[in-house]
């Protein structure tokens, strides 16, 4: 599985990468999870409002923070 | 029902005396402090309900080749509605630009988005009446309007660093969100934001508490009222570096203005707070030429500053 976080450095971006790294080792799957924080590939997914979620190469979700649950649920639907 | 809870535990619960300094000042502070977060938690829920059907994707769209001055005045009162934070200005101005919103139209967008923020209004709201905030609102907005007509007309568009216009933007398709979905949308972010100004917003109404029991009421005509003329300017770059901090600032302003501070000077600091924050205008620079981050910096500061005066005239 190939999941992206998509944000310049801001803090609710970073959180939503650890909250992904905790959801996955508590899942037990491998996945390969990046930041990206060029904006010009932030912009090429359509994604306005940071932090942005893609996996699988689908925006999930953007601007949000999310809890735990959600990012496991999101993480489920594209398993 | 505040003010009576405010007079219990103030003078009942801490046996303070009503006519005493320690005892208004008290009093006043706890009546502010309920009030304000009452109306924080209130009223940033209705915003995000309402917010959560103007994503900016959506917002980008209205915008999308629409001619100027309509699009100016649109653009304005999206930004109103729109979410919006500093660290998004630039994904937003790429997309707004790449999908065809015209640079005057964007930047009218820009300045009414932060200037027009729920925080900054509740607050103003709160603390000075609705009135005041409507007249903010209005102010805010006339700004943004002609900022971005001025940045329309002068033909800047060289000005933007090229790489923006080479950017071919994707699509996502937005879910269609239940009811369900937008109030725990909303909620979460009357959470994130509480969590976020409690502590200003705290600090603030202590020192403006603390200001009200003890400042002599005409404490400030002489350095803050209409007559001075420096006071709008130094509003103004007293303002800048105060970013963010719109939420602490309201209440200390408040009492400024109780003790003298003169409307117009009122509403240029505020505006000065709002809209010309300093970490927007270095993440802006990322797709921005300096000379047009100048440009934009130049007419903020011009239209704030006369903003300044003409309430001042206005209200003698």
């Amino acid at each position: 599985m190939d999941i992206k976080v998509l944000g310049t450095g801001c803090k609710k971006c970073i959180a939503l990468y650890n909250l992904i790294n905790e959801a996955i080792t508590e899942l037990g799957i491998q996945a390969n999870v990046e930041k990206v924080e060029e904006i010009t590939k932030i912009v090429q997914y359509g994604v306005m409002l940071t932090p942005g979620l893609v996996i699988n190469g689908k925006v999930k979700m953007s601007g949000k923070v999310l809890s735990k649950a959600d990012v496991k649920k999101y993480i489920q639907e594209e398993m | 029902m505040l003010q009576t809870f405010a007079d219990y535990v103030a003078y009942t619960l801490f046996g303070l005396l009503p006519n005493s300094h320690l005892g208004a000042a008290v009093n006043f502070f706890i009546y502010d402090t309920i009030k304000i977060f009452l109306m924080l938690a209130t009223i940033i829920f209705l915003v995000s309900l309402i917010r959560s059907f103007f994503p900016p994707e959506r917002t980008k769209k209205i915008l999308s080749h629409k001619r100027e001055f309509i699009g100016n005045i649109l653009a304005a009162l999206l930004g109103i509605v729109t979410p919006f934070c500093s660290c998004s200005a630039v994904p937003v101005f790429i997309g707004f630009v790449e999908s065809g919103v015209p640079l005057g139209v964007t930047f009218s967008f820009l300045i009414s988005s932060p200037m027009v923020n729920e925080v900054a209004l509740i607050m103003l709201w709160g603390m000075f009446g609705w009135k005041i905030a409507t007249i903010y609102i209005a102010t805010g907005v006339t700004v943004a309007i002609v900022g971005g007509l001025v940045i329309g007309k002068l033909k800047l568009e060289h000005l933007v660093e090229e790489y923006v216009y080479n950017i071919k933007m994707g699509e996502i398709e937005l879910a269609v969100l239940t009811w369900r979905e937008r109030v725990e949308y909303a909620w979460e972010y009357v959470v994130d934001i509480l969590k976020k100004v409690w502590l200003y917003v705290i600090i603030g109404i202590a020192i403006g508490g603390a200001m009200h029991g003890y400042a002599p009421a005409d404490f400030l005509v002489k350095y803050a009222g209409k007559d001075n003329l420096f006071a709008v300017p130094l509003a103004v770059l007293i303002g800048v570096p105060l970013y963010s901090n719109a939420a602490g600032i309201i209440p200390i302003v408040h009492v400024l203005m109780e003790k003298g501070m003169a409307l117009g000077t009122v509403l240029a600091f505020m505006m000065a707070v709002t809209a010309l924050s300093l970490p927007e205008m270095i993440i802006l620079r990322k797709v921005l030429k300096p000379k047009l981050l100048g440009i934009f910096i130049g007419i903020m500061t011009v239209a704030i500053i006369f903003v300044g005066y003409l309430f001042n005239w206005i209200f003698v």
